[in-house]
């Protein structure tokens, strides 16, 4: 499963990363090097094997679903890049 | 003053209670400590007018007999705990001047118990990487310098850099750290220090940067064996927030150090004798395991055959949850926002310029192995085959209590040697990504120097919940190493 310079831009793509031309290159080199040193992998027999999606061995706990803070729009914009009137400003989303 | 910052932890808390000294005096000397060591670039933010202010807070409730369990002790914070009102950066571009509205639980956890803190703790973009050279406030320098390799600058390790530095160099009484695929243990192994990452689910994950979260865990660097433990049970406990916190007592584990270690049975795996593992770590080993005998454990050979497999399988799970826990950088609600001609080139270039080479290169592995048509290829595997490792473990647990291997395959490397080849660099954590990956608690103790003068450390790997035994096992390697070694004073 080589990976060449068409799907690197579209990983990039996926990604939301801006990678320029003079990086696909050596990107194709050194995602080729880690995916080719990962398919040792494929030597694992995993017939039958529960794949482990979690290490606590436990259910996840229910709560009530009740509200429990709020009313801090100030808190929550004191880091945005641009807000105004208690709200987020972002580019325009929809043509 | 200097003779305040050379204590331990716990000969810090006994001074402090028994009034020898105040928190505001040996906040002062650390303080002077930090500023006069900025050369190691251990800190990427100072905050000394808030520390004088929780040491004089901590000094009132000493009076007062209100004292907490680390009242007046001044530590380090890995900046990727978020502090509240502090500006917390994860050592990235990306979140510019966050300042938290927030406090971690792990880190009001240890101000609750009246701990001071110094300031925030440099480490790898993210927490990614092994050398603490992806860093945007640049490398850490190790304190320590090897006498056979020049005065060549080394690796503190990764990402912990930051906070096995300070602690080395005598720059706080302990520090936090976190430990994805190694990096409380390693950056320890490599300083002469003590790390320790307890089980999964131990220590709250709300509020510290996400890196791979199936993976993060919380945990403390110190000087010593004690102070390790007395940091771990500030920090750990049931939260709420993280639904992944394990709803259990946590112990007090200070008692579990000296502990004797009589009966137990230790496990050495024989899959950790790596091809090219150095002569000097080999028999670090073998020390470990002699000192262990003569303190009266048994020790048993036992297998864990998918050990190679830990490594390859981590550079999927990780890199996959952290292109998914890296898509909230999108310079719309915190952080950098670049310009760009519409929203898509906006957040492409926002976050072309916010990261780093290393973390653009997992988050596009992470994309790549979770893309449509490769998942089971991939990340299915990986999953699969990280329940054959926890298997491996499971069925080590049958024949013995602990196990005990070398920490790191080397000692601290110079900065820059390794940085031509990912893989290279991925491999410094062969011996502790497996631990991550099957969710056990393990430590690494200094141990013994190679012959250049540069520490080497052990680790103990404990069963699930029991950092009581790896706490013991740990203590009296600690005890027969006799490790007093100092890295001497350049900066």
């Amino acid at each position: 499963m080589a990976i060449d310079a068409a799907t690197v831009r579209k990983v990039a793509r996926l990604a939301r990363i801006a990678e320029p031309e003079e990086r696909i290159e050596p990107l194709v080199q050194e995602l080729n090097g880690i995916l080719q040193w990962i398919e040792q992998l494929a030597e694992v027999d995993t017939d039958g094997v529960e794949p482990l999606t979690s290490v606590v061995h436990a259910t996840l706990p229910l709560r009530d679903d009740v509200v429990t803070d709020g009313g801090d729009a100030a808190r929550v914009l004191s880091n945005a890049p641009k807000s105004t009137d208690g709200f987020y400003v972002v580019p325009k989303v929809v043509e | 003053m200097s003779e305040l910052t050379s204590l331990t932890l716990k000969a810090a808390l006994e001074g402090l209670r028994a009034k020898q000294f105040s928190s505001v005096e040996i906040t002062r000397a650390l303080i002077a400590a930090v500023e006069a060591a900025r050369p190691l670039n251990a800190f990427v933010l100072e905050t000394p007018e808030k520390a004088l202010e929780m040491a004089a807070a901590s000094d009132a409730r000493i009076a007062s007999g209100d004292a907490g369990a680390l009242e007046g002790a001044p530590l380090g914070i890995k900046d990727l705990f978020c502090t509240e009102g502090v500006r917390s950066t994860a050592a990235s571009k990306i979140l510019g001047n966050f300042i938290p509205e927030y406090e971690s639980t792990v880190t009001a956890n240890l101000f609750g118990d009246g701990a001071v803190m110094l300031g925030k703790l440099n480490l790898d973009e993210f927490a990614m990487g092994s050398s603490n050279e992806t860093s945007a406030f640049g490398n850490v320098i190790n304190p320590w310098k090897s006498a056979s390799g020049g005065n060549r600058a080394l690796t503190p390790g990764g990402s912990s850099g930051g906070s096995a530095a300070a602690v080395a160099a005598d720059l706080c009484l302990g520090a936090t750290a976190t430990d994805t695929g190694g990096s409380i243990r390693q950056p320890a192994a490599f300083t002469g220090t003590v790390g320790i990452k307890p089980t999964y689910g131990r220590c709250s994950r709300w509020g510290i940067v996400a890196f791979a979260s199936s993976l993060d865990q919380a945990g403390p660097i110190a000087k010593t064996v004690e102070d390790a433990a007395i940091l771990l049970t500030s920090m750990a406990g049931h939260d709420p927030k993280d639904s992944t916190s394990l709803d259990v007592e946590t112990p007090d584990w200070a008692p579990f150090v000296g502990k004797s270690v009589k009966g137990l049975r230790i496990g050495v795996p024989k899959e950790y004798r790596v091809d090219g593992m150095p002569a000097e770590i080999e028999k670090l080993w073998q020390d470990g395991i002699d000192w262990l005998k003569e303190a009266g454990a048994e020790i048993v050979e036992v297998s864990l055959p998918h050990t190679k497999y830990a490594l390859p399988a981590y550079y999927i799970v990780a890199p996959a949850e952290a292109s998914s826990n890296l898509a909230r950088y999108d310079g719309m609600r915190y952080g950098l926002r670049a310009e760009g001609g519409n929203l898509t080139e906006i957040y492409e270039n926002t976050r072309a310029e916010g990261f780093g080479q290393e973390v653009k290169r997992r988050i596009l592995i992470g994309t790549y192995v979770l893309s449509a048509g490769y998942y089971d290829a991939y990340y299915l595997k990986a999953q699969k085959v990280r329940r054959r490792i926890a298997d491996d473990f499971d069925q080590a647990w049958q024949t013995c209590d602990a196990l005990l291997t070398p920490t790191a395959p080397s000692a601290a490397f110079a900065l820059g040697e390794r940085n031509a080849d990912p893989i290279a660099m991925y491999l410094n954590d062969v011996f502790t990504v497996t631990t991550n990956l099957a969710g056990l608690p393990s430590i690494s103790v200094p141990a013994g120097l190679d012959s250049g003068g540069l520490p080497l450390g052990l680790q103990v790997i404990g069963r699930a919940l029991d950092e009581g035994t790896v706490f013991s096992v740990a203590g009296a390697l600690e005890k027969a190493a006799g490790f007093r070694a100092k890295a001497e004073r350049w900066w």
